[in-house]
Formats: C-alpha cells, structure tokens, sequence
C-alpha cells in the first residue's frame, strides 16, 4: 500500500510539472495585462525543439535552453500583436496554437521525413538526477524520490522565484502596477510596453520549458499532439489559483492527482468512477471557481485589454 | 438612409479589403515553406486547387468540407456582433452531435421525414444550452465567456466519450459487443446524398445539408438586419451601456445571442452525423471546426454572407490539402497558412505603422470592431 501511496505521489508531482511551468507563465503575462490562450501551442514548439536539438547536440541543458528560445520567439509574436498592434489577445493566442501545431508537424515532416511522432531519444531527463541518487536509498521514501525527474525539483524552484519577482521586487510591483491600472503605472514612469513584453517572453520561456519537460522529461520523444490540452489545463490552473504563483502550484498539484489516480484508477479499486469525469474535473473545478461557488476568483483588472501609449 | 448599388460595392470592398490581402500574404509566405520542401509552390498551390476545384466531384467534396465551417463560422460571427467571443463553437457542436445521435436513437421508428427535424433540432438545442451556460455565467455574474467557453470545450468532449463508451454504445443499446463509437443513426434519420439528387456530384458524399448551412445564413442575415431583436443584440454589442439606457436588457441578449451562436454551432455537429458520419466516436481532442470557424468569422467580417465566403475558402484549403500531400508538400502547410491568415487579421492595426496604406485601405474612420475585448 505504502509503495502505491509513493507511486502516485511521485507520479502526481511528475504530471504537475509541465502544468506548474506553463501556469506560472501564465500568471505573468496576466499579472501584466496580458492574456495568453497561447501557452498551448508554446507548449508544442518547447517539446519539439527539445527533441530536435537532441538531433544534432545531445545535451538535455541545451535542449532546453533551445525549447525555452523558441518559446520565446513564438511568445513574441503575441507580444508584438497584443502590445504593439492592440490586437484581440484571444484572436492572436488561437492564430498562435493553430501555427505551432502546424509548424511542428512541418518540421516533423520535413526534418524526420515522417509524421506522427520522432525517434525515441536517449539522455532525456526522464529519470532522477544523478546528484539526488542518495535519495532513492532511504526506505519507503526513496520509492518516491526515485519517480522524480530533475524537471520536477526545478518547477518548484520557478514557483519560488516566481513569487519573489512578483511580491518581493520592485519589478515585480510594476509588473503588478502595469496589470491593475496600466495608465497610473504609466504616468509614474513605468514603461507599460516594456514590462508587458518582458512578461510574455518570461511566459514564453516557461512554456517553451514546459514541452521540453513533456518531451525530453517524459517520453523522450515528440509525438504530434502530446500537449494534448495541457496549455488550457495550466491557463485553468492560473485562474484555480486565481493568479498567484502558490495557488497556480496548488492547483496544478491538484490536477496532477486527479491525472495520476485516473491512471491507478483500476489498481486503487475505484475503477467504477468513470474516467471520463476525472480528466473533466479541472475544466469543472475551474467554472465553479469563477462562479464564485469555491471562493471569488478575479483576475487582473486589466488584463486583455490593450493599452495605447498614444491616447491616455 | 438610400444606398446606391455603388457605394455599396464600394463599402463591401472596403470592408473585405483587408482580409483579401491577408490570404495573399498567407498564401506568399506558405509557398516559402513549400520550396524549403524541395518543391514549387505553383504546383502545390495548383494541386490545392485543381484538388478542390477542378471536376463537380470535387466540387462536393470541397463543399462538404464546407457545410461545417459555415455553421461554426455563422456563430462565432454571431456571438462577435453582441460583443461576445464564443471560443467554445468546439464543444456546441461536440454536444450537438450528442444530442443528434442520442435523439436519433430514442425516436429511431418514426419515418424521415418527421425524424431528420426532430434530430436537427435536438443537435440546435444542445449546442444552445451548452452556449447558453456561459451568456447565463456573463449575464448573471460577469464571468468572462472566454474562459468558460474554454473549459467547457473539453468538458463537451469527456462528457461525450463517456456517453458513447456507455449508454449510447452499441453494447448498451442493441447487445453488440464493445465499440469505440456510438450507436449507427438508421437510414431515416439520414440526410439525402447529393449525388442521388443530381448524379454530376459522382462520387462525393456532398448532402443536403449545405442547403440548410446556407439557408441558414440568410436567417442569420435577416434576424441580425431585419428584426427588432437582432437590432437589440446588434446595439448590445457596440454599445451595450447606451443599450441598456435605452431599454434594452444586456442580459437578456447576451444569453439570446449565446444561445443562437450555440445553436448554429449545434447544426454543425447534426448536419455532419445525420449527413455524413451517422456515429460519433469517442476521440481524445476534437475535430477543430470550432477553432477554424474563429478564423472563418474573422476572415468573413462577422458578416453571414462574408461568412460564406470564407467558409468555402476553408473548405476549399481542407480539401486541397490532401491533393498537395499526394503531390509531396506537407498538409501542414495549409494549416500554417490559416494560421498566418489570423494573424494578419489579428495584426490589422499595424496599418497605422504605414499611413499612406491606412489611407488605401480604410477611407472612412475606424468601424467599431466587434471583436474587440
């Protein structure tokens, strides 16, 4: 019973991961009025220019470097539509996960010669590090720190940067600043468009680590629609959380379990619960907490909403 | 206020201007990633359209393709006019399709003629509520439709894999064994093939239900510029304070119009069972005509006759894309392409970057743009 206990824990924390990452993202492109329906197709660029790299540079580090780069590039072109072109953000984050999906496949085709999915890779992340090994010895809990890949203890370090960025520096003020009231913040000097592109290329960057944590950290390969929602999960996550990077964690914690108990679901004995209604429960979980039935959630006053530096 | 038949023209090029020049675009940079390929873009742009085009069966086929982008097209559009971004078209037709199947299967005795409405009707509704729950969410309690449209995307499509996997499976209701896929609609629930009414349309499986996209269009049309009611939800959209100054409830339509746009979205999923596809199978995400119908939307102007047009653009692009693949360019190229389409539209502002172009391109002053959020 123990070692099941120890199974789903490890396993909960290993599905989390990616969430974690691409959530946080989210609560910084949101905290700086920025609202990114995109994570789901950065998400698809991190994971495969994770496993491309490994095509010519077998190292996991660079593969991620390369994942969270590209991320960043692909974040930037909601940033410039959303900052400088005052675009509908809904509008360009559907035109963004339309593109990376695509781009993917393309490139799959194109590079691999193949659709579908790529050669397995080895030297991915998907086991426990090697300077945590010691872990794994100690009795009971080392079954569990034996399922966790090296992803699962950076995602916690994001969350605790994360938070200090936000709630501890002054960076982290004007970010908040630039998303409650982008023209006060304006007035007193913060530059509104830099802050906001800073914020979608962290958001970028994060994402981009989340797939790369989805293909190097997991099934080191890349398969064609492996995100599979996860983008929409995080962004679910984000607002569960209701835009704090702990709450994010806490959710996506929470929506990890629920993934991790479906797949044990037959071995735990609650097989009769429909596996259906468990991977619904964090769309579910979601509305009732924007309905205010699990405590008010309220996003960022302005946050989707473009600021024109010219008429304010 | 009399129009003449020019200014008219006039206006409508005025209007679709912009999106003609973003498909060029589109279409200027895919062909950069057909030659990486090794190829030439004219031959995969003639495979795309001699594919589609050339022949009435492929006419069919092509317009087939179109009968569902028209339908999720018309409602996303129509959510846009009141101020409203339906994301959720995807899961409205998931559970249109539901509810066809599920009618069609309860009322499986009566004969076609009764039988096809009442399952077209069942497909409306369901798509309605499901999109009713969101305008009650925004009209009750100010939750954005966005976010709840999202969600409920991927709740329509577990809920629906759950009902094919158990009381709408085979195994459940007629003792087969297990299937992946719902139970199969009987022939008199089944919308005519067109190819039976006109035998030119050969071997596709084009059906009567583009008939009703279309017709659909013009009630669109008719309802948003001819009605009371389709004023109300006009002027809740561009100025939903005004509005409600002058006595007409933001509320009210927000939920009227969610439930239209869900409806249409509904007739998505039942045209395309009772016409095409007579099961639903249980799948892991879904078809994405919800998703290509923001693009049609968009490309269309909000407008239901724009929305036509672009509906078969796509139709046009869905179907081609499988002739270039046998011509040796990646499919994908075609979704690269939608996706620069939307993000040139997305991007229309960068005209003011290029005042001489803004000029040529928007004579009279900035229109209200219903997507705006």
């Amino acid at each position: 019973m123990m070692i099941i206990i120890m199974a789903i824990l490890a396993s909960t924390l290993r599905l989390a991961t990616p969430l974690i990452f691409a959530s946080i993202g989210g609560v910084f492109t949101e905290r700086s009025g920025v609202v990114n329906i995109a994570l789901e197709g950065i998400m698809i660029m991190g994971a495969f220019f994770a496993i491309l790299t490994f095509r010519y540079v077998p190292n996991p580090w660079v593969a991620i470097l390369v994942a969270m780069t590209m991320g960043m590039m692909t974040s930037l072109i909601l940033g410039v539509l959303a900052i400088h072109l005052r675009a509908n953000q809904v509008v360009a984050g559907v035109a963004i996960n339309l593109l990376a999906g695509s781009l993917a496949a393309y490139l799959l085709e194109v590079i691999y010669g193949r659709s579908g999915q790529t050669d397995p890779i080895r030297g991915g992340l998907s086991r426990s590090p090697e300077a945590l090994q010691f872990l794994n010895d100690i009795p009971v809990l080392g079954s569990f720190f034996s399922g966790l890949n090296p992803f699962v203890y950076l995602a916690f370090i994001v969350v605790g940067l994360a938070y200090f960025v936000l709630f501890k520096t002054p960076f982290g003020l004007r970010i908040r600043a630039v998303g409650e009231h982008p023209k006060a913040a304006d007035t007193v000097g913060i530059n509104v468009y830099k802050i906001r592109y800073i914020c979608v290329m962290i958001s970028g960057a994060l994402a981009g680590l989340a797939g790369a944590s989805l293909s190097i950290g997991a099934v080191n390969m890349f398969r064609e629609g492996m995100t599979s929602g996860k983008g929409f999960i995080a962004l679910a996550a984000m607002i569960f959380g209701k835009w704090h990077p702990i709450g994010a964690l806490l959710a996506c914690l929470f929506f990890g379990f629920a993934e991790a108990i479906e797949i044990q679901a037959s071995t735990l004995g609650i097989g009769w619960i429909p596996s259906e209604f468990l991977r619904m429960l964090p769309y579910v979980a979601t509305i009732l907490v924007l309905v205010g039935a699990v405590g008010k959630a309220v996003a960022p006053k302005a946050s989707g909403q473009p600021y024109d530096k010219a008429h304010h | 206020m009399e129009k003449t038949t020019e200014s008219r023209w006039a206006q409508l090029w005025d209007n679709f201007k912009f999106p003609l020049l973003s498909i060029f675009l589109a279409f200027l940079i895919g062909s950069i990633f057909i030659i990486l390929t090794g190829n030439n873009p004219f031959v995969a742009y003639y495979a795309l359209i001699s594919g589609s085009m050339f022949g009435m069966s492929r006419i069919g086929e092509t317009l087939l393709k179109t009968t569902p982008l028209i339908f999720t097209g018309l409602s996303i559009a129509f959510a846009f006019r009141c101020g409203l971004f339906n994301i959720g078209a995807e899961g409205q037709f998931v559970i249109g399709t539901l509810f066809t199947v599920t009618a069609g299967y309860i009322f499986r005795d009566l004969p076609a003629p009764l039988l096809i409405p009442i399952i077209l009707t069942a497909g409306a509704l369901g798509g309605g509520l499901w999109a009713a729950i969101p305008g009650v969410l925004k009209a009750k309690l100010g939750v954005h439709e966005v976010i709840v449209t999202i969600m409920l995307n991927y709740t329509a499509l577990f809920l629906t894999n759950f009902f094919i996997r158990t009381s709408l499976n085979p195994s459940t209701l007629q003792g087969d064994v297990q299937k992946a896929h719902s139970v199969i609609l009987g022939e008199n629930a089944r919308l005519s093939n067109m190819s039976d009414l006109m035998p030119i349309f050969g071997s596709s499986s084009l059906h009567t239900g583009i008939f009703i996209a279309v017709a659909a269009a013009f009630v669109m049309w008719f309802l948003l510029y001819k009605t009371t009611m389709g004023y109300e939800i006009r002027s809740v959209g561009s100025n939903p304070f005004a509005s409600e100054y002058g006595g007409i409830s933001i509320s009210k339509n927000i939920i009227k119009a969610m439930f239209i746009s869900g409806m249409l979205s509904g007739l998505a999923g039942a045209t395309l069972v009772s016409g095409l596809t007579f099961k639903i199978d249980q799948a892991p995400a879904s078809a994405g005509y919800g998703f290509t119908g923001i693009a049609v939307a968009l490309v269309g102007k909000n407008h239901p006759l724009g929305v036509l047009a672009s509906a078969l653009l796509f139709g046009i692009l869905a179907n081609g894309e499988r002739k270039m693949q046998i011509a040796g360019i990646p499919k994908e190229v075609v979704g690269i392409i939608q996706g620069i389409i939307i993000i040139f539209i997305a991007g229309e502002a960068i005209l003011q970057y290029f005042p001489d172009l803004k000029k040529k391109f928007r004579r009279k002053g900035p229109k209200t743009e219903v997507a705006e959020k």
